[in-house]
Formats: structure tokens, C-alpha cells, sequence
């Protein structure tokens, strides 16, 4: 009997120095962040990473999406005589909603792991010490700049990707679902205001903070090897990903909830 | 002038949770000597040189670098007294994302803010010191053996001109001659710059080779500190079983399931 309570005590205690762990990993980040020296070149290379070498997968997510959403709602609404909404629909589905989430797991997938397993591997291999002993700040050369580079690029590439989604529902809609060109623009407009956008934007902005940060964190947590390494990769995509499921809900409530 | 020592620790003590790693650690480096310490695996020799650096910290106790306490130093200070050291890391540590030039020039680009042309230049100069030309300066660490990416990582400790350095078991992994050729490569470098070296090792050729005193470190304390040349006739069993390496003898490996 004591022994099981003993387990939950030491379980909550671990849970309690985790999150004081990551919130003061979390204050140094951001302080980093704004706090010179900057590291441009860092950055830049961080931003390309993020930025560029992530398009190809998250424009063919964003046009699979946009296509299948005007499938699957021409079909549904054309029981209640509503297919004139399709366009209507993809637009703010994407924008809202989908391309921020969608873009964002995908970006937890390849970045957040890339990143947990560099600075993993770093850290079991000294060289985040190494970094120390030659009067370079880790936080300041190996996280600030993922960091910012992540909270930056993720909102453009959302962008991309309401553009492309958007595409990918007109390819379907105007060649598949026989829908006249012009008519399906100009539907795909007449509804759509500012704030859906932008509050895309805002998500991805967030989301791009929080997948840097979770890669950032478990790497430099990381300890014991490759087995250490591993876990680190699995826990950054894992907590990246249900956070941002997290943190899409309280951005919708904040933006549209009443 | 008998003035202050470079390095000072006195009773410093440090644990991970109930065990207990450093358990009153006392010893002075003197400007310009090399102290060898040795001491089995797990003793706590790393851990002593990374409560040093900072990159841990004691519990309790006092480290004095150039008289000046480093124990709950601010960050900003930190980075001032970490200018004068260097670090051969056991694994060699060298950034695999960066060119082994890089990697020899960073101290100098990142922490004293030169320019990287020059840098490049002390980089090459260090690296033909260690005996390597400079093309391989343009080779990444991944593409080098393991002797060479010692040698890279000592010239790495060497390029800054630190005042200290430490050595972190610089021989192990390497075959005899090489171990022989980094020995030598230490000597050498150590009087260039007139360093003061603290190194930890557990291989007496090499401790013998680079050590003007030794100090042996067992279950977290100092047992026996004395010249090099004394350590044959210590007087003390536990540095007599440690040096001729024997299994019997007062100390007795742990072993656990």
C-alpha cells in the first residue's frame, strides 16, 4: 500500500519538476530570442530548413485537402440541396482550420524530430558542453534561433497553404464537379473576411513556437545514448503534435468562441 | 612569485540524488603546472572537471579560478573566466554540422569576435601544429579517423591560447602510438602557450608523460597527491594496485546485477 502511494507521490513530483523544467526552459528561450548577440547565419539556415524544405510536403497535404474537402461536401450537401456552398466551405475550412493543423503536424513531423535528434545528439556526444566551454551560450547559437525561425516561416507557409488548398478544392470542383469557373472564384470570395485568414496566420505562428520548442527542449534533455536520442525524437513530435491540437482550440475559442 | 593558484577547490561535494560522487574534493594547480588525475571509471574525475567549467554545479564547497570564485557565478562573468580555458573532450566533442576548420576556429569567431579570415588562418597554423595539412581543414569531422579527430579537437583546446586547459581522458580509444603521439602533442602544446593543464586519465603511460604531480581520486576524495616521478613509491596500496593495475588489493570493483 505504501509502496503504490509512494509511486504516485514520486510520479507527481516528476510531473511537477518536468513543467518547471520546460517553463524555465521556455523563459530562457524567448529571453534569447530578443536579447543580442543574433546569429544570422544560424537563422537563415534554420529559416530555410523550416521555410523551404518543408513545402513540397505540406503543398501536397494542403492541395490532397482541398480536393477532398470539396469531394466529400459536394457529396454531403447535395442531400440538402446545397451545393452551391462548396466553395464557400473549402475556403474557410482551409483557412481556419485546416491548413494551420494540417501544415503544423506535418512541420512536427519532419522538424520537431530533426531537431530533437540533432541536439540530442549533441548532447550525449559533449557537444553542447563543448559549446559552453567556448564561451557560446547554447540556448543563444542552438535554440533561439530554431525558435525564432519556426515562429516566423510556419505563418508563410500557411499561407501557401490556403493558397494551394483553396486551388486544390477549385481543380475538383470546377473539372470534376462541373461547376463554372468564374462562378466557383467568386463564391470562394464573397464569405471569406480578413479574420479567417488571419487568425490562421495567428495558429501558425504558434504552432511553428511550439514545435520548435518541443524539439528544442527534449533534445537538450536528452540523455543515455541513442536510446536517449530516440525517445527525445518520439516524445518532440508526440508533445508537439497534441499541443497544437490543444492550442487550435483555445485560438478558435479566442478568435470566434462567444 | 608564489601567488595565488590558478585553480583552487577546496571541500567541494557533489551527489546525484543519494549518491554521493565528489565527497570533499581539496586541490590547487598551481600557473604553468600539469596535475594528472587518476582514478578508476565512475570515481567522479569527469564530474570534478565539469563542476570546474560549470557546467555543474556543487553542492557545497569553493573552486577559485585565478583566486576568483566561480561557484554561483553570474552567466555574464562566466563567460569571461570560460575564455580562459580550453577542453579536449573524451569523445572529442567536435560540432559534425561545421568544417574541421570551423571547428578549430570557433573559440576564436565566437567567443573573442574575430573576423573569420583570420580566424581561418590561427585555425590552419593550430592544425599544422597538431600535424595535419591544411586541406584537412576543409574535410568535415564525420570524414576524419579517430586519431585525427583527437588531434582536431586538441587543436581546438589550443587555438584560443587559453590559459588553462583540460584534458578529458585523451588517450582512450587510440591505439598505443597514437596515445604516444597525443602525449607528445600535449607536452608540446602546453609549453608553447605556458598553460596550466589539468587533465584526467586513467592511462598511466600517459599520465606519466604529461603530469608534473598526479593525484589519485578514489570514492570521491583525493587519496594521495604527489610528483609524477613519486608514484611508483607512493606508500599507498590503493595507487600501488591502481598503477600496476592489478584485480586484487584493496580496491575492489562494485560489481552489481
Amino acid at each position: 500500500m505504501s509502496d503504490f502511494l509512494a509511486t504516485i507521490g514520486r510520479v507527481f513530483l516528476n510531473f511537477l519538476a518536468r513543467t518547471g523544467r520546460l517553463s524555465a526552459f521556455t523563459g530562457m528561450a524567448v529571453s534569447h530570442v530578443v536579447r543580442p548577440p543574433f546569429y544570422p547565419r544560424l537563422i537563415m539556415r534554420a529559416m530555410i530548413e523550416i521555410g523551404y524544405y518543408s513545402l513540397p510536403v505540406v503543398g501536397l497535404t494542403a492541395v490532397f485537402t482541398g480536393m477532398v474537402l470539396a469531394l466529400q461536401s459536394y457529396s454531403g450537401f447535395s442531400r440538402f440541396a446545397a451545393e452551391g456552398a462548396v466553395a464557400t466551405v473549402v475556403v474557410l475550412s482551409v483557412t481556419r482550420e485546416l491548413a494551420p493543423v494540417l501544415a503544423g503536424l506535418m512541420v512536427a513531423g519532419r522538424i520537431g524530430a530533426s531537431m530533437a535528434a540533432e541536439i540530442g545528439t549533441m548532447r550525449v556526444t559533449e557537444q553542447i558542453d563543448a559549446l559552453t566551454t567556448l564561451s557560446t551560450n547554447p540556448f543563444k547559437y542552438l535554440v533561439a534561433p530554431r525558435i525564432l525561425a519556426g515562429t516566423v516561416m510556419l505563418p508563410f507557409l500557411v499561407l501557401i497553404a490556403d493558397i494551394i488548398g483553396v486551388f486544390g478544392g477549385y481543380i475538383v470542383g470546377v473539372y470534376k464537379l462541373g461547376f463554372n469557373s468564374s462562378t466557383y472564384i467568386s463564391r470562394t470570395w464573397e464569405f471569406l473576411e480578413p479574420l479567417d485568414v488571419i487568425s490562421g496566420l495567428v495558429k501558425a505562428a504558434v504552432f511553428g513556437f511550439l514545435i520548435t520548442l518541443m524539439g528544442c527542449y527534449n533534445g537538450y534533455y536528452s540523455k543515455g545514448g541513442a536510446q536517449g536520442v530516440g525517445a527525445a525524437t518520439t516524445n518532440a513530435v508526440v508533445s508537439a503534435a497534441i499541443l497544437i491540437l490543444v492550442f487550435n482550440y483555445i485560438i478558435t475559442a479566442m478568435f470566434f468562441g462567444k | 612569485m608564489a601567488d595565488t593558484p590558478k585553480i583552487q577547490l577546496s571541500n567541494v561535494h557533489k551527489g546525484f540524488g543519494r549518491k554521493v560522487v565528489l565527497d570533499g574534493i581539496d586541490l590547487s594547480v598551481a600557473r604553468g603546472e600539469s596535475v594528472v588525475v587518476i582514478g578508476g571509471s565512475g570515481t567522479g574525475k569527469s564530474v570534478m572537471l565539469k563542476c570546474i567549467l560549470g557546467l555543474l554545479r556543487p553542492e557545497s564547497g569553493s573552486i577559485k579560478v585565478d583566486g576568483e570564485e566561480v561557484v554561483g557565478m553570474k552567466a555574464r562573468d562566466r563567460e569571461r573566466v570560460m575564455r580562459k580555458f580550453g577542453m579536449l573532450f573524451q569523445g572529442g566533442a567536435l560540432f559534425d554540422s561545421l568544417k574541421v576548420w570551423e571547428n578549430v576556429a570557433f573559440g576564436l569567431i565566437q567567443g573573442h569576435k574575430m573576423a573569420r579570415g583570420p580566424a581561418r588562418d590561427i585555425a590552419i597554423e593550430k592544425l599544422a601544429q597538431v600535424g595535419l595539412a591544411a586541406s584537412a581543414g576543409d574535410l568535415f569531422p564525420s570524414e576524419l579517423s579517430g586519431g585525427m579527430q583527437k588531434r582536431v579537437s586538441l587543436a581546438r583546446a589550443i587555438a584560443t591560447s587559453p590559459e588553462i586547459i583540460f584534458f578529458d581522458e585523451p588517450t582512450t580509444g587510440l591505439d598505443p602510438i597514437m596515445a604516444d603521439v597525443i602525449n607528445d602533442l600535449i607536452v608540446k602544446c602546453c609549453k608553447e602557450v605556458g598553460a596550466t593543464a589539468l587533465s584526467i586519465t586513467h592511462d598511466m603511460a600517459s599520465a606519466r608523460k604529461i603530469a608534473d604531480r598526479i593525484a589519485m581520486l578514489y570514492k570521491g576524495r583525493l587519496i594521495w597527491v604527489g610528483p609524477a616521478k613519486d608514484v611508483d613509491h607512493s606508500g599507498n596500496e590503493y595507487v600501488d594496485q591502481f598503477i600496476h593495475g592489478r584485480a586484487q588489493g584493496p580496491i575492489t570493483m562494485e560489481l552489481r546485477a
